[in-house]
């Protein structure tokens, strides 16, 4: 912590007697707050000391001490470490203020913290889950609920390590199936809810008196080629603009989080890589440095494997803009030729993953305190090749194809348009932030590993618009390239000096957030240790799920043709959003 | 290939040879099925993105007579389910199953398709399609590589050759019927399960008693 900011801390501390208190659990950092006084908290923090980025919004179980956590990580749009803090609320009774007033980017991630956790946020504008469906019984992430497959709360389960019980779950379910029904339940007496509550506040906007028009719901998804797997809008329209929109997700919801807290510590890491499944390397990272901060240990780590971990994370980056830009071309209607260009460089860039890791696309390749295996020979000519000759070229050639296309300009000039303001209030991240002209990147804002080495701008682009966050994508890969190029110099040449990464080891208890520039913004994990063998709490702060809160805002006003694009200008993926 | 097309498995008189072509309607209708299977553009998870990449320059399974993926279901022939098929989503995939027309078959890709994969345990995840659909082929991996994919699609093929119209399933006198759409209850409801509901609850309670 520097001077500056524990001064900052003081201030805050003296402004707010009585209201706040230092959260003194050991491994913990923040402050508590009165859930009376959030509100007014939230707000001058905001207004008078500038912290202006509500960044994640996540619910905690505290089951043994009965109180539910709402922890909440706040950072200032020009940079600096997070503020945190938190609301303690009784386990029977989870009431909690809605921030959504003040930081509209809070929306979702307090309907996650309903959905999962039953939290209740007073005052939110549209209070029901969000993954899973109106009607599910129970809150999955609270401790006491099982699902159908329950064995144990932590792995490795008995029956199956050193036993090796080889049986099928479902042989062992009396429907055979992964379902469990509350005890009183038949299907004679009981009445769907259906999508009731989903419609309903879609019909009644108010409509033009003397026209006496209609307004038309249309259902885009979830099986829709342009939604980019399985996710769901559904707009309402006044001719053709968009009067209301709104995402609806959960289609691919595969309970990470919960999954990820029977697991120990190290069986994660590839869990992570299906999180944002075009950049596995970024995912690694992120939480092997949520885990490091836990340890304490993020000196020990080997400078060479801090330039193999930056100089993975950078190939991703380009890989996944690539992959981005060729699908909102699919999205304007240049179906599949520039994707097909697009994924001839990807192709070479996980040639490089599959010879460092051994997969293509789930690389699981970062360990806690360095990588799991050196650069086999040959990979580093492989990575000059490609960053020194072939990518700059071939950016240049996509860049020449694409950026005057007249009909690109036409199309995306002046849509989807989200102001500096909006962007920040939305908590919007990555490409979408910078191109409304918020020059935030995580890797100079705050930065981590050894990116504070290498020489790189920070892209950003001052429309704001669909063409706009295009843009920024190509400048990306191009800073990218710079980075990639630095590094692929300054690495160190040695022979097992990697170290030894962890495999097995003790948490402390204690609380850590660990964020990453990814390449669709910041990606943040949120891991509280108790001691054990697995983590108590795993929360991941997805930004293609909390981009996705603007997404309703960029739309309205303009045409559902521009929504496929406006979608496609975010860049989201389905396996990060639903989690 | 005219070769092989051409034996209808008796004696050809030998001024026929080359001049008229013999074939069983069998061999005929499965030679022209087999090189034009359409996939239904429709990607799940994390395995669509290599389905993505099967369907592009350097795998090209356009190779194979799958080059047009149809994002319709009633236009399309295969369903590759390419992903974690979750209690969310299982209504609209056996929605879309039923909307094909036939014949239509199903590629389970991937081991959540399968099977339920590393996230079987999650309380929202099915385990694997084969609980709802009838599955032709599974394909290994997490995900599975192109290359992978490309041979469960040629094992898809082979299945094809083999299949008669006198036998399959689609070309019987009654009609099929449609799979039941999964409901979104308090839990994942099949209805085929309704008849036996409250039998298979009274022995889900004994069962938890005894444990």
């Amino acid at each position: 912590m520097t001077e500056q900011t524990k001064t900052m801390h003081k201030d805050i501390e003296a402004r707010f007697a009585g209201i706040i208190a230092l959260d003194d659990r050991s491994g913990y950092e923040g402050y508590r707050v009165e859930a009376e006084k959030l509100v007014e908290f939230a707000t001058a923090l905001r207004d008078e000391f500038g912290y202006d980025f509500l960044s994640s919004v996540t619910g905690v179980d505290y089951l043994p001490d009965e109180k539910m956590e709402v922890v909440y990580h706040i950072y200032k749009s020009t940079g600096g470490h997070a503020l945190v803090f938190k609301v303690q609320v009784p386990r029977a009774n989870p009431v909690v203020p809605s921030l959504v007033s003040i930081f509209p980017g809070a929306d979702f991630q307090e309907r996650e913290a309903w959905d999962l956790f039953g939290i209740r946020f007073e005052g939110h504008p549209n209070h029901k889950r969000i993954l899973m469906w109106e009607g599910f019984s129970g809150h999955p992430m609270r401790k006491d609920w099982k699902e159908a497959y329950y064995e144990a709360d932590a792995k490795p389960f008995d029956a199956r390590w050193p036993g090796g019980d080889v049986s099928r779950s479902e042989d062992k379910m009396v429907f055979n199936k992964n379902v469990a029904y509350p005890q009183d339940f038949t299907p004679e007496n009981w009445t769907p809810e259906g999508e009731t509550a989903l419609y309903s506040g879609m019909q009644n906007i108010a409509t033009d008196e003397d026209l006496q028009t209609e307004h038309v719901v249309v259902n885009l998804g979830p099986q829709h080629p342009s939604t980019h797997g399985v996710f769901r809008m559904v707009a309402t329209l006044d001719g053709e603009t968009i009067v209301k929109l709104e995402p609806v997700m959960g289609y691919l919801h595969r309970n990470h989080e919960k999954i990820g807290e029977r697991n120990t510590y190290l069986m994660n890491i590839p869990f992570t890589d299906r999180l944002d499944y075009l950049s596995s390397m970024s995912n690694n990272f992120g939480y092997v440095l949520a885990v490091e901060k836990l340890l304490g240990d993020t000196t020990h780590i080997p400078d060479r494997a801090k330039y193999i971990r930056v100089i993975m994370a950078e190939f991703t980056r380009i890989s996944n803009h690539l992959m981005a830009i060729g699908a909102l071309l699919n999205d304007l209607g240049a179906y599949f030729t520039p994707m097909l260009y697009a994924l001839k460089e990807r192709e070479l860039i996980l040639d490089i993953f599959e010879a460092v890791s051994g997969s293509r696309m789930m690389c699981n390749y970062y360990r806690f305190g360095g990588v799991a295996r050196d650069l086999p020979p040959g990979t580093h000519e492989m990575m000059r090749g490609l960053a020194f000759e072939r990518l700059p070229r071939q950016i240049d050639e996509l860049d020449r194809y694409l950026t005057e296309n007249e009909i690109i300009r036409a199309r995306c000039e002046g849509v989807g348009v989200l102001t500096p303001e909006e962007a920040i209030a939305y908590s919007a991240v990555g490409p979408v932030l910078r191109a409304s002209g918020v020059p935030y990147d995580v890797r100079r804002a705050d930065p981590y590993s050894v990116y504070d080495r290498f020489d790189f701008d920070v892209a950003v682009r001052y429309h704001g618009d669909v063409y706009d966050r295009y843009l920024v994508r190509l400048d990306e890969i191009r800073q990218s390239i710079r980075i990639l190029q630095q590094a692929l110099n300054g690495i160190p040449e040695c022979d097992n000096c990697l170290g030894k990464p962890r495999y097995s080891m003790r948490v402390p208890a204690g609380e850590a957030y660990g964020r990453v520039e990814g390449p669709k913004g910041e990606l943040g994990f949120y891991v509280v240790a108790d001691g054990g063998p697995n983590p108590w709490r795993y929360h991941v702060r997805a930004p293609s799920f909390i981009n996705l809160t603007a997404l309703s805002k960029m739309c309205e006003g303009d045409k559902i043709a521009d929504a496929i694009i406006v979608l496609g200008s975010i860049d989201i993926v389905l396996g990060e959003t639903d989690r | 290939m005219s070769e092989k097309l051409n034996t209808p498995g008796y004696d050809v008189p030998p001024e026929m040879q080359d001049v008229v072509a013999i074939t069983t309607l069998d061999k005929i209708y499965n030679w022209g099925r087999r090189y034009s299977a359409w996939p239904m553009m429709f990607g799940l998870a994390c395995c669509a993105i290599e389905m993505i990449c099967t369907a592009a320059a350097r795998f090209d399974f356009s190779r194979f007579g799958m080059e047009i993926m149809r994002p319709s279901p009633r236009q399309a022939d295969v369903m590759l389910v390419s992903g974690t098929v979750t209690k969310k989503m299982v209504p609209q995939i056996v929605r879309l199953y039923n909307q094909m027309p036939e014949p239509k078959y199903v590629v389970a890709m991937g081991a959540c398709a399968s099977g339920g994969g590393p996230f079987k345990e999650g309380y929202n995840v099915v385990s694997g399609v084969d609980k709802f659909l009838p599955v032709d082929v599974y394909i290994p991996g997490c995900p599975p590589t192109p290359q992978a994919l490309l041979h469960g699609l040629m094992k898809l093929q082979e299945m094809m050759d083999t299949q008669s119209i006198k036998n399959v399933r689609w070309y019987q006198k009654e009609p099929l019927d449609a799979i039941p759409i999964p409901i979104l209850g308090p839990d994942l409801l099949d209805p085929r399960d309704f008849p036996q509901f409250a039998e298979k609850m009274a022995a889900s309670a004994t069962e938890n008693k005894e444990a």
